[in-house]
């Protein structure tokens, strides 16, 4: 009786979470749509959710969404691969050379907070108007996480494990890519999460700059239009590649390290 | 008890060990002249109090440590690194976290570059060995502590060492399930004729498993005594009762005793001289 009830109970508890945040955030733009048709809030500079939902439609029809959605997803797709790559190679080049590291890193770190959306006529001017500009812009934002998160990561392994290494003999390039790297992969990956939203932030934000390419330009021509439930559903899409690209991480994540994803085992006792 | 006589045939030697450290307090001697034999299929045990330099000793002959004085040798053949010779089991947790308690086993055979099907075969045997089957696709997240360990040593035993070297194994671990998986190391040992040298600080454990126990001085850690256990074997976790045990655990305490109190007395003053110092 219990073995029949038990699995029931655990798929309604799996269930449970996206739809309490399902409930929540549809009681919230309930609210949001009540409080303007009441007049608490300012339609004008909040359109009514309703409204929002409405122009979904005239997006697809009439401003070719689907195309500046692939637009800026590839963007950020490319400069999501291009910072991986080059981020994870620099960090670990720094993490090995101490000179390198102790030199570079608090640069690295004041890069970080820099509002390199603001360098983006320099980029034009090196890159000319096109993706190259956008993508390079959101590529540079997103490497320093990414670089330092490597740093810590490999830093961070624990001394016992590499000594493990040490007692089978094993040589530098096996130790990194048996032990330092998969020791260092989950910090990595923060790096990654954090490097991609600085990526997806700049990207549209350059691309509402210079007017030029997917959904950021198409934000810029239906702000200057004054169609606001236009621009909202367009940040809608926003949302929607930040939301495919971590569900693309988790999925990554999942697949390269499936032991922080397993049920936990008894903890103690031999 | 007398000191023991020097065995023939040693596979390993440490010969006049000495380990010094530089601290902010000045030089330290962490290891004073220790030297030692292990015979081919011997459980030696070095004890001592914390701070005797005990796991100094276990990096230096484990080719850890290089700055000592002194020689380590295994089979003849003197060593000044890590050596196949010699497992090493660690008293951290060191199962790797990302692999399988098949791959955390197989992986002194993978860096042998044997193909998988007979690495994971060979694996198997070992998990086996210890006690872990059922588990070989578990990650070592999913494990106990004790279960964790026993992938740490089955994945030692997997490289075939000629001496297995651990360090306070089942510190970490309740008194149950050290005495549970000291049942499981002895027979392993006796099964595959080991020879085995633990550095641990507990007595029980010591006379449990141990051919000989080598007793070392607080600081600086030098060969204090050696006692013989001649308790039958094969031996399992219930010897811990019968009168002869007792009458060894004694025995070392007795040599013990006064060393951890020379310990504990060296702690307190130096947390005085700290407390003074911040004053």
């Amino acid at each position: 009786m219990t073995m029949a009830v038990q699995p029931v109970a655990i798929s309604r508890r799996s269930y449970a979470a996206p739809l309490v945040g399902l409930g929540s955030f549809i009681a919230f733009l309930l609210v949001v749509e009540g409080l303007i048709r009441v007049g608490l809030l300012n339609r004008f500079i909040i359109p009514p959710p309703s409204e929002i939902f409405m122009s979904f439609g005239r997006l697809f029809l009439e401003e070719d969404i689907v195309h500046r959605f692939f637009f800026t997803a590839g963007e950020c797709l490319l400069a999501g691969v291009m910072v991986t790559i080059c981020g994870i190679s620099i960090g670990v080049v720094m993490q090995r050379s101490n000179l390198l590291r102790r030199a570079c890193e608090t640069w690295v770190a004041a890069f970080a907070s820099a509002p390199l959306v603001l360098t983006y006529p320099l980029f034009m001017v090196i890159f000319g108007r096109n993706a190259w500009t956008i993508v390079m812009m959101g590529f540079l934002s997103a490497l320093p996480p990414v670089i330092l998160k490597t740093i810590e990561g490999i830093s961070g392994t624990r001394k016992v494990l590499v000594n493990v290494g040490r007692s089978f003999n094993l040589t530098a390039t096996q130790q990194f890519w048996k032990i330092l790297f998969p020791a260092a992969l989950p910090t990595i990956f923060v790096g990654i999460r954090l490097g991609l939203i600085f990526a997806l932030i700049n990207i549209v934000g350059t691309e509402f700059l210079i007017n030029f390419g997917g959904l950021g330009q198409l934000i810029n021509d239906l702000a200057e239009r004054y169609d606001l439930s236009g621009t909202y559903a367009a940040i809608c899409f926003v949302i929607l590649v930040s939301v495919l690209f971590f569900i693309t991480l988790e999925r990554a994540e999942r697949w390269l390290r499936p032991y922080d994803y397993v049920g936990s085992g008894p903890k103690n006792g031999g | 008890m007398p000191f023991s006589a020097v065995p023939n045939n040693a596979i390993l030697v440490a010969d006049d060990i000495v380990v010094r450290f530089e601290t902010p307090e000045g030089p330290i001697t962490a290891v004073d002249n220790v030297s030692f034999q292990v015979r081919p299929g011997e459980f030696l045990s070095v004890i001592g109090p914390s701070g005797c330099g005990k796991s100094t000793l276990f990096n230096v002959i484990g080719g850890l440590l290089s700055n000592h004085q002194g020689i380590v040798s295994v089979a003849g053949e003197t060593i000044s690194g890590p050596h196949k010779s010699i497992g090493m089991v660690f008293q951290e947790e060191s199962a790797f976290p990302w692999r399988t308690v098949t791959d955390n086993v197989a992986f002194p055979l993978e860096l042998l570059g044997m193909p998988r099907d007979k690495r994971v075969e060979r694996a198997r045997h070992f998990i086996s060995l210890v006690g872990l089957d059922g588990f070989e696709n578990r990650y070592p997240g999913e494990l106990s502590g004790g279960m964790r360990q026993r992938v740490s040593l089955a994945r030692t035993l997997a490289s075939e060492p000629k001496i297995l070297l651990m360090d306070e194994p089942f510190a970490a671990l309740d008194e149950q399930t050290r005495l549970l998986l000291g049942d499981k190391v002895l027979q392993i040992q006796q099964k595959l004729k080991q020879t085995t040298l633990l550095i641990t600080h507990n007595i029980t454990e010591a006379v449990q498993m141990s051919d000989r126990i080598l007793v070392m001085t607080y600081r600086p850690g030098k060969v204090k005594r050696i006692v013989d256990i001649d308790l039958l074997r094969p031996r399992s976790s219930e010897v811990v009762g019968s009168e002869a045990f007792g009458r060894y655990v004694a025995e070392v305490w007795n040599d013990l005793r006064e060393e951890a109190n020379r310990g504990m007395r060296d702690e307190e003053k130096n947390a005085l001289r700290q407390k003074e110092r911040a004053l």
